[in-house]
């Protein structure tokens, strides 16, 4: 180090600090996303599930959203289906 | 009763090898029988480290195949009583290495009564990884104090605590230790480096030691000589310190802070 680097490093911003706070957010998505892997089921009970309301609606494969979060002591497992707008596709497909 | 414990980190670079070969020699040294086995098929160094490498016939791939006894691919280090090595095998087959294998090996070898296999993991979360990691008791996650190493570490915790078989037969998880490699109080004293306090609040595992960065580790490499062995270096110290509580002692954290510069130092140091 030399005389200059004492003044230097005094005037710049630590970028450990920026290493620090870029890794927290970081590290805290990854792990929600390694968390929310979904359960093995999933995909399975997905396909039954819009078999079932297909019997009554007629829904497009996009318009059935599932999610799972997973909180502290609890899983929830979301389901989000958009109906067709009246007078659209409408009521049974058959 | 045995106790398996992976070195591992997932980066690269960051000091795996030399932890493997400095915690094994070290165990061995405190009176456990002890064999550290190289996971990186392939790209076999520990060997080299170790100071072994021109004592290799056989290899781990050749015991799995059944083309050698596991007492045949055992080398015995000279310098270091109870250590054994088992060395990778240079072959460029990567399937070469099976769960079915490696457990047949680990159970040979807890029969044999050694206390302690340390297996050396390559990096990456390929098969190599994994199988290194699978059987494991315990493990230490080697981390820089560097951004990408400590991502790479938190995945390693990720990949510990789901994909293990501790973790898939329902068992107690593996316990972990995190061990920090590399590390330089005066950088981490002028903000440009995590800190020790840094990366256990962002990974949130066990400190086992702290290895500071250090021309001692180079010179190992280059003799051949588990770095632990040079007691009068500070990385042999941090090592020796990382052992002792790895066996449950308490010890201080050494070589965390800097080093105090006088004011005429600070003007004209050249570090």
């Amino acid at each position: 180090m030399g005389l200059l680097d004492i003044f230097r490093n005094r005037s710049q911003d630590p970028s450990a600090k920026m290493a620090k706070e870029r890794l927290q957010i970081l590290i805290a998505h990854e792990r929600a996303q390694g968390q929310n892997r979904a359960p093995h089921y999933l995909p399975e009970m997905q396909k039954e599930i819009l078999e079932v309301i297909r019997k009554y609606v007629h829904v497009e494969d996009d318009a059935v959203k599932f999610e799972v979060e997973h909180n502290e002591q609890f899983e929830l497992f979301e389901l989000n289906i958009t109906l067709p707008e009246k007078g659209e596709a409408g009521d049974r497909p058959d | 009763m045995s106790k398996v414990l992976v070195v591992t980190s997932g980066k690269g670079g960051v000091g795996k090898t030399t932890t493997s070969a400095a915690i094994s020699s070290g165990l061995a040294m405190a009176g456990k029988k002890t064999v550290v086995i190289d996971f990186d098929v392939g790209l076999r160094n520990l060997d080299l480290i170790m100071g072994v490498e021109r004592r290799v016939v056989y290899d781990i791939v050749n015991v799995i195949q059944g083309e050698a006894g596991l007492n045949q691919a055992l080398i015995r280090h000279k310098e270091v009583d109870n250590l054994y090595v088992l060395p990778a095998s240079q072959t460029k087959d990567k399937d070469a290495l099976t769960e079915e294998g490696v457990g047949k090996v680990l159970d040979d070898l807890r029969a044999e009564g050694f206390d302690y296999i340390v297996c050396d993991s390559p990096a990456g979360i390929e098969r190599g990884a994994q199988l290194a990691m699978y059987y494991a008791d315990e493990a230490i996650v080697v981390s820089n104090p560097e951004i990408s190493s400590v991502r790479d570490s938190d995945r390693m915790l990720g990949i510990l605590a789901s994909k293990s078989r501790r973790a898939k037969d329902g068992e107690t998880a593996i316990k972990e230790h995190l061990l920090i490699t590399r590390y330089a109080p005066d950088r981490v004293g002028t903000g440009e480096m995590l800190s020790v306090e840094d990366m256990l609040e962002i990974l949130a595992v066990p400190l086992l030691g702290v290895i500071p960065e250090s021309n001692a580790v180079l010179q190992a490499s280059n003799a051949g000589r588990p770095v632990i062995l040079d007691e009068n270096t500070d990385a042999g110290q941090a090592y020796q310190d990382a052992v002792a509580r790895l066996l449950g002692e308490e010890r201080p954290m050494r070589f965390i802070e800097t080093e105090k510069k006088g004011f005429l130092g600070r003007l004209f140091g050249r570090s």
